[in-house]
């Protein structure tokens, strides 16, 4: 794969998956991703948000569900400084931030998404910090999820 | 009640030489397996004629392959621990419940490991898409015939190794927990100087909370000593009945539990966060594991005179001390920072051998060796009067597993 990563960009982690293999559980989700938008998978049986998208709630073991649109903000629940690159070619892109966010509109405790986070400083970002979710339109069926500190 | 306490013990060990990644070439992980499977059995006092059963995990050797090639007049029972070296202790508990249950009579558990042309952790960009799409198999051994639809979530987002991953977890305890750098740091500098009287051990030279803290900083809050080496090699050990383990050639050691297990929704864990439930997030995953544990062999974390804790990263032995009750939930670091851990001095010794961190890693399988030899009053490191050993898996996707092995005494 060496040299498939294109031109990096420091602290943005490449797509380097670029096809999304969705079934039609996760194609409500990339297809608004498309259109910059983040839905979430909701059991419509109990209420529970679940992501990624799978067949059955953990909560209620129900299967139906429907795909609500939520506001596209959250807020670091962990993360790490990514500083040694796993693959010398993926040096350009360190030092890049990736962790867990958890999604707005969720019950508080609610889905959260394993995510890189861009367009920040790395030493400044903290657990608890507001961030928003950017796409980034790879290709007609990608939209690579990333968030970025949220502004203002 | 029924019940696998104190029914079996382990009865051998036997491992290969420790070697430095890919330094075992050129043995192989068959060789390796071979090799010591039969030193675990000489160490026994038996042969290979005794030997009728694999409880294996990881999937560390096939069955078939290894009884092909060792010439194992017939196996009764072969089983494997899913998931990764979070089942590592539990194997031996599966191995206990096939003997006194009279499946089988004599069971290997083993690890054998070469790191030349791969590398555990997806340290190649290979690598990275095997760990970006794990643990969505959904348990179909013929599996889905492709990329499952939910890797799609997690393969591009820089998440790629297990140290990515367990530095969410080492991160949400700091922010907690207010623990720090300072008091994780000890768990690397304990080990280490624990390897450094240990011949075995491949980095016995000493290091200072200086070096710590002025080494690379791999992705925070894990810097180069917060990791496990990485090794190759092989270890072995036996289990057989108790009632038998008496008339072989070691002193037994008894295995009085071994469970394994965990919180559903704790799930396959590495990068698949996404619905841990809050209050166990930043946790090793054992707590329930380590209730069952106690309960079984009837002890608690006071009678415990030794602890071996998996170490693949330093702030995992921190939160394992929470979760098998050395210290409070939340109060792992300044356990650690009062020197609770140390060897000769702490309350609790804690890899006497120098663990994954400084004596070598092969899955877990060289705690179950230094337990073994600490119970046998055989250690580099010997805890004076050691009769109860604590031994766990890794914190990692289900199951993960912790033991009690003791003295017969």
């Amino acid at each position: 794969m060496a040299g498939d990563f294109g031109n990096l960009e420091r602290g943005k982690f490449p797509t380097i998956l670029k096809e999304t293999h969705a079934d039609s559980l996760t194609q409500p989700f990339w297809d608004a991703a498309k259109e910059d938008r983040l839905v979430c998978q909701h059991c419509t049986n109990c209420g529970t948000f679940r992501m990624p998208p799978s067949p059955f709630c953990f909560n209620c073991q129900s299967r139906d569900h429907d795909y609500p649109e939520l506001p596209g903000t959250g807020t670091v629940y962990s993360f790490t400084v990514v500083r040694h690159p796993l693959h010398p070619d993926l040096a350009e892109c360190c030092p890049y931030v990736s962790g867990v966010v958890e999604l707005d509109g969720t019950q508080g405790a609610g889905a959260r998404m394993l995510v890189n986070i861009i367009d920040c400083d790395p030493d400044a970002v903290r657990i608890g910090d507001k961030v928003e979710i950017v796409f980034e339109h790879v290709t007609e069926e990608m939209s690579t999820p990333r968030f970025r500190p949220l502004s203002g | 009640m029924n019940t696998i306490r104190d029914k079996c013990a382990i009865v051998g060990v036997g491992t290969t030489e420790y070697y430095k990644r890919g330094q075992s070439y050129p043995e192989t992980e068959l060789s390796m397996a071979c090799t010591a499977i039969l030193a675990a059995l000489d160490d026994a006092g038996l042969t290979i004629n005794d030997l009728d059963g694999f409880s294996i995990y990881s999937s560390s050797c096939d069955p078939a392959t290894v009884g092909a090639e060792l010439g194992v007049p017939e196996i009764r029972w072969a089983t494997t621990t899913t998931s990764g070296g979070g089942g590592c202790v539990g194997a031996l508990g599966v191995a206990a419940s096939a003997i006194e249950t009279g499946q089988a009579t004599t069971i290997v558990s083993l690890m054998t490991l070469q790191q030349l042309n791969r590398r555990l952790g997806g340290s190649a960009v290979g690598g990275m898409m095997m760990f970006a799409m794990m643990s969505d198999g959904g348990g179909s051994p013929y599996g889905g015939g492709g990329v499952p639809p939910s890797a799609a979530f997690t393969a591009n987002n820089g998440l790629l190794s297990p140290g990515h991953s367990f530095a969410q977890i080492t991160n949400r305890h700091m922010h907690l927990y207010g623990t720090t750098r300072e008091q994780i740091a000890e768990v690397a500098l304990s080990s280490r100087k624990n390897a450094g009287t240990n011949p075995r051990a491949l980095r016995p030279e000493p290091i200072t909370i200086d070096d710590y803290f002025n080494a690379r900083m791999i992705n925070d809050p894990l810097c180069l000593f917060d990791y496990t080496m990485e090794s190759d090699g092989a270890v072995a050990v036996i289990t057989t009945s108790t009632e038998r383990a008496r008339n072989l050639k070691q002193p037994p050691v008894l295995i009085s539990a071994a469970s394994h297990g965990g919180t559903g929704r704790w799930g396959p864990a590495l990068f698949r966060y996404f619905q841990t439930p809050d209050e166990y997030f930043a946790t090793s995953g054992h707590r329930p594991v380590a209730k069952r544990m106690y309960e079984m062999a009837g002890v608690g974390p006071s009678d415990v005179d030794v602890a071996l804790l998996y170490d693949h990263f330093a702030p995992m032995v921190m939160i394992q001390l929470e979760d098998y009750g050395f210290c409070p939930i939340g109060e792992g670091g300044p356990f650690l920072a009062d020197g609770n851990i140390r060897y000769g001095t702490g309350s609790i010794p804690v890899n006497t051998h120098g663990g994954n961190l400084s004596e070598a890693y092969i899955i877990g399988m060289t705690h179950v060796r230094e337990a073994v030899e600490q119970l046998r009053g055989t250690a580099a490191n010997q805890v004076e009067g050691a009769e109860v050993a604590l031994v766990t898996g890794g914190p990692a996707g289900l199951p993960v597993s912790g033991a009690i092995l003791r003295k017969d005494v």
